[in-house]
């Protein structure tokens, strides 16, 4: 178990050093189409072949591996904020306030949100700079993440809230705050940490999905979001395995994060 | 005098709760009627862009489309026909959007209900095995499974299930899947460490034993909670699913209707989808709290 | 000659039990629709999936011939346009039964251009067959004869009846009683619909059967294209109309002598800048647009060359104009595609006060120039249009920022707001008449899209684009037409308020059970020649 978890730190400092260091490991710029080879098997010039354009794969997964390892964890974060946040304090405190918290998440989870990101696609200047619409787009789906979340988190935070060694804590004079702090808090951790790694390549994907309506990774920034875009037109007729390298690469980062983190989970 | 006055506050109950469902449906309606009239491009149709059509068909149509009253005066019409049952006409696709749902609705049950059937054995199959063997093989394996899922676009998913002649339904039953393992493990290996199912251990009961009296009852809660969640995020999940895999539920419906900003549909299926929601997740509550009511 | 009698008559005789074995077996035609059509009403159809049910049920007057291009007698067994081109007159085939099994006859022609030319219903294809303002008159001269008068000549008003399928007017089925080969026999929304053999259907083969051979045809609505290619390969489908560049090659290795690539089509890619005077854009970027050197530096920095072979995978042709090289009789011969050439853009910019300062370009107010391009998402190769354009203009220090959205929100942008600065669509183009395009290139047209609506010509050019619209509108003199449409096509490549980009090639997958089709460029790529079409013995028996 010690091994696996030092292999996989190994990794995710690999993969974390490549990307911060992309403009020299880098063959080529992310944006240079080799006009002349699209579509390249792997070769000495193209560790992983190029895609449709002509562009370096290599290149371009390093380049969209600093920004979705940069921006998904960032926005996965923000909606698990916003999940304990509503769905802790609802469970805390119990009663109406949790029944107009369950509520609104019920709300929140049925409406077709599609709209809000087409209408903030149509509000923002046509000429943003890539960066800043992938900025915005993580924002925006880590500010619509939280809902399901929040309801998992609230029905755990009332089933302690109500278990015996609560009782007994509150009994023995410890309240509000401190019992929120010490006791809560700490056994939720579990729940939000799988709501985090739950969240992490759900937004990276919705991200891609975002990108076949406009609102995504603007041309010619790569993310993992538009690399994994390119399996969608994988077919048996085509014999490219190397394609399936950015989705490799997300499974093992993801793996990798909770291989690593599960010790620190459990020495809390 | 003692039941006369129980059946008063469950009536009470089932009114309030009722109440709550109402009000939050019709709130859900607007919400998602105001979602759909702000957004960018409503009132516009792809005629627009038909070179045949003369200028004075042009501008007839377009009058037609934009001739909708405000936003507060379509709802407030759209729930006086909702209270004579007519849900209305769908502007994209011609037809009542009774009549919709009605050849819709039943497909969308078919996937969601194969799709979660599929997720809660596999799921809690594997959380059950990982917990309790405690071998830290299987609990990896697990995890990779819902990790690898997780990953894999659900356009790639689908892909690969049509080369493999597999039926596209169960895409959705590989999505929801990671989610109720990796909360059932949670859930499941928090409550197997508590103390009362460590001593069970200690005085030599046996895993299925313990499985069955100290750790389901204790988990039975959020494990409800957990139902009552799948099904919503199943329904969520068949959006793209069904577009993707061309099946034809309400979930490809809800789809063309965005992306043809068909107001009378999206309000109609975003009322559906509330209740759907609603209704799972109040069912879930409810029944947890009487499974936590009876193990208390 | 007895002895040869004998033998002509048990040919017939074979072929016409083997005609009749194809008609009796349980021959099933199956292909993808990519959307569900919109509507059954013939007169109402516009979208592509409307348009094929239509061509496989509906009874024409004349049929354009796809291969030939030529029109043939179908319900009309001869017509006549009047000299002015005002008038048509129908001699119609006796003897025909609607799919229900009422009588066809003059009546429901008078029916049917009735229902089209209904102002409240907005057909489109009624709308092009309006040239002026008044109102269209049918007299029906006796059963089998019938008279159209227009208010104004109608060019190529014979062809225009390839698209009129004649309704019943009697019929209590109404518009799904048919008289094309076959009808609408069960519609699953959303999933597929089940076109059965019309059984009146009035055409038999030489050998006297009668046709269509196939007995029911198949439309699964299946938006994935790979799915569809998939099940081709598979031999769930039978063909498929229009290919993917990106697949062609992989079926032709894999699946040798199912593809066929006809041509280049009808269809153009192009860009256009937006011209509108009262859009929400700076003076500065209007003043741009609106310039000719800056529009022909930017056509001229596009490498099309490029664009043909990588994201079209060399399946399509660097574009000239607005006539595609397919249109043989409308086409202007003497204009070449612009060339690639950045120096002659960069000079062409200097003339009008731009330079190149440190890699990127600036207009005499030392603006730096950058703008977007709006294209529909979703469609990957216009996205790797835009952005192979990007690179090509980062090469003349323009930064380009290329923007995708849904399509509402991009129609609404070009059409209502004009809140866009530029944009990359294409032209999906059936009819061979340049008229046809008339609501494109009159400045007062809704779908001049670079500047529609305009009350005058907002320039000399454009007016002059008017004048021959008009001209070749209005006379039948096929060479003053031509020389009318060959001078739009001129002032079109130098002034270049369209960037023409290319256009694509037509190619079709046809499963080798499908006997009989011959993959053309025209819509219908495949069956349109259907009564004619037959399923291979093998394919018959199993299904």
């Amino acid at each position: 178990m010690k091994v696996a978890r030092i292999t996989a730190l190994a990794f995710l400092v690999v993969v974390s050093a490549a990307c911060l260091f992309a403009d020299f490991v880098a063959p080529a710029p992310y944006a240079r189409q080799f006009r002349d080879v699209p579509d390249a098997a792997p070769s000495h010039q193209h560790l992983l072949g190029t895609d449709s354009l002509g562009r370096d794969r290599f290149s371009r997964v390093l380049y969209g591996t600093r920004v979705s390892l940069l921006l998904a964890p960032a926005a996965a974060l923000l909606a698990s904020i916003l999940a304990a946040l509503i769905g802790g304090t609802a469970g805390f405190v119990g009663g109406w306030l949790e029944r107009c918290v369950m509520a609104a998440t019920d709300l929140f989870l049925s409406l077709p949100w599609l709209f809000l990101l087409i209408t903030v696609r149509a509000l923002l200047p046509l000429n943003t700079a890539p960066f800043t619409s992938v900025l915005i787009t993580f924002a925006l789906l880590g500010c619509l993440g939280w809902a399901a979340a929040a309801r998992v988190i609230c029905a755990d935070a009332r089933t302690f809230c109500q278990s015996d060694f609560i009782l007994r804590a509150r009994a023995s004079g410890s309240g509000g705050f401190r019992l929120l702090w010490r006791h809560i808090v700490p056994n939720l951790k579990p729940v939000l940490y799988a709501q985090f790694w739950i969240a992490v390549p759900v937004f990276i994907l919705a991200e891609a999905n975002l990108g076949a309506l406009g609102l995504g990774v603007a041309e010619p920034l790569p993310s993992w979001g538009s690399l994994l875009r390119e399996l969608e037109s994988f077919s048996p007729l085509s014999s490219q395995p190397w394609q399936f390298v950015p989705l490799v690469l997300l499974i093992a980062v993801v793996s990798c994060f909770h291989l690593a983190m599960k010790k620190q989970e459990l020495s809390v | 005098m003692n039941s006369s006055s129980s059946a008063r506050s469950a009536t009470r109950t089932v009114a309030v709760h009722a109440t709550r469902l109402a009000v939050i449906l019709l709130l859900g309606g607007f919400l998602g009627a105001t979602l759909v009239r702000v957004a960018p491009g409503f009132g516009t149709d792809e005629s627009d862009l038909d070179s045949r059509l003369s200028q004075q068909s042009m501008q007839a149509l377009r009058q037609s489309r934009s001739s909708q009253d405000s936003l507060a005066g379509f709802y407030v019409r759209y729930l006086g026909r909702l209270l004579h049952g007519d849900l209305g006409t769908s502007r994209t696709l011609q037809q009542p959007v009774t009549q919709l749902l009605k050849d819709r609705l039943p497909e969308t049950l078919k996937s969601v209900g194969l799709g979660l059937a599929l997720a809660w054995t596999l799921g809690l199959t594997l959380a059950l095995a990982s917990v309790m063997s405690r071998s830290w093989f299987v609990d990896l394996f697990g995890s990779l499974l819902a990790g690898v899922l997780l990953c894999v676009p659900a356009a790639v998913m689908a892909i690969l299930f049509v080369i493999a002649q597999a039926p596209a339904r169960l895409v959705l039953g590989l999505i929801v899947f990671p989610k109720i393992f990796r909360y059932a493990r949670n859930l499941l290996a928090r409550t197997a460490a508590m103390p009362h199912v460590l001593t069970a251990r200690a005085k030599g009961l046996g895993g299925t034993r313990v499985l069955l009296w100290h750790v389901l009852p204790v988990a039975a809660p959020q494990l409800l909670a957990l139902a009552g969640v799948s099904v919503s995020v199943a329904f969520a999940a068949a959006i793209p699913v069904e577009a993707l895999c061309d099946l034809p539920g309400i979930g490809q419906l809800a789809w063309k209707a965005a992306l043809g900003r068909d107001l009378e549909l999206l309000v109609n299926l975003t009322m559906v989808v509330t209740a759907v929601t609603l209704v799972a997740n109040s069912a879930s509550d409810l029944l947890g709290n009487s499974a936590r009511a009876g193990a208390v | 000659m007895r002895q040869r009698l004998v033998r002509l008559g048990v040919l017939l005789l074979f072929v016409a039990v083997t005609g009749a074995a194809f008609a009796q077996s349980g021959s099933q035609l199956r292909f993808c629709l990519h959307s569900e059509p919109k509507t059954l009403n013939p007169v109402l159809m516009a979208d592509e999936s409307s348009e094929t049910v239509r061509y496989l049920t509906g009874g024409v007057l004349m049929r354009l011939n796809r291969l030939t291009q030529q029109l043939e007698p179908e319900l009309a067994t001869s017509w006549k346009v009047s000299e002015e081109g005002k008038t048509i007159s129908f001699k119609l085939r006796a003897g025909v039964h609607f799919s229900d099994g009422t009588a066809f006859s003059a009546d429901d022609v008078a029916y049917t251009m009735q229902q089209l030319m209904d102002p409240a219903l907005h057909s489109p294809t009624g709308d092009s067959f309006r040239s002026a303002e008044g109102k269209v008159i049918t007299k029906v001269e006796a059963k089998d004869r019938v008279t159209v008068i227009f208010p104004a000549p109608v060019v190529g008003l014979d062809k225009l009846f390839d698209q009129v399928a004649i309704m019943s007017a009697s019929s209590p089925k109404k518009e799904m009683a048919v008289l094309g080969p076959y009808y609408v026999a069960e519609n699953k929304a959303g999933s597929y619909l089940l076109l059965k053999r019309n059984p009146n259907y009035w055409k038999h083969d030489a050998a006297g059967v009668q046709l269509p051979y196939i007995n029911s045809v198949r439309l699964d609505i299946q938006q994935n294209r790979d799915v569809e290619m998939l099940r081709l390969v598979r031999g769930e489908i039978d063909f498929i109309n229009a290919v993917d560049p990106e697949y062609f090659d992989k079926l032709a290795a894999q699946a040798p002598g199912t593809v066929t690539e006809a041509g280049v089509s009808l269809d153009s890619e192009q860009m256009w800048f937006n011209q509108v005077a009262s859009s929400p854009l700076p003076a500065y970027k209007k003043a741009w647009f609106t310039s000719t050197n800056f529009r022909r530096a930017i056509s001229n920095s596009i490498n099309r060359e490029d664009l043909a072979r990588v994201v079209f995978r060399g399946h399509a042709q660097p574009a000239v104009s607005w006539v595609s090289p397919a249109n043989k009789v409308w086409f202007n011969a003497k204009l070449q595609p612009h060339a690639f050439d950045q120096k002659a853009a960069l000079q062409m910019l200097a003339n009008d006060g731009f330079r190149l300062q440190n890699g990127v370009l600036r207009d005499r107010e030392g603006h730096a120039v950058e703008f977007s391009i709006i294209t529909n998402a979703g469609n990957k190769y216009r996205e790797r249009m835009a952005t192979m354009i990007q690179q090509d203009l980062a090469g003349i220090g323009i930064r380009l920022n290329v923007v995708t959205l849904d399509f509402p929100s991009l129609i609404e942008r070009i059409t209502r707001t004009f809140d866009y600065e530029a944009s990359l669509l294409g032209l999906v183009n059936n009819d061979l008449d340049p008229n046809s395009q008339m609501n494109v290139w009159l400045s007062s047209a809704e779908q001049h899209q670079w500047n529609p609506e305009q009350k005058t010509p907002a320039t000399t050019w454009e007016a002059e684009i008017d004048k021959l619209m008009r001209a070749q509108a209005s006379t039948l003199d096929q060479k003053k037409r031509k020389q009318a449409v060959d001078r739009v096509q001129e002032i079109v490549w130098q002034q270049e308020p369209f960037i023409y980009l290319v256009n694509k090639n037509a190619m079709s997958a046809v499963s080798k059970n499908l006997r009989n089709a011959h993959p053309v460029v025209l819509r219908p790529q495949v069956y349109w020649n259907i009564d004619q079409l037959s399923l291979g013995s093998e394919v018959a028996q199993n299904r």
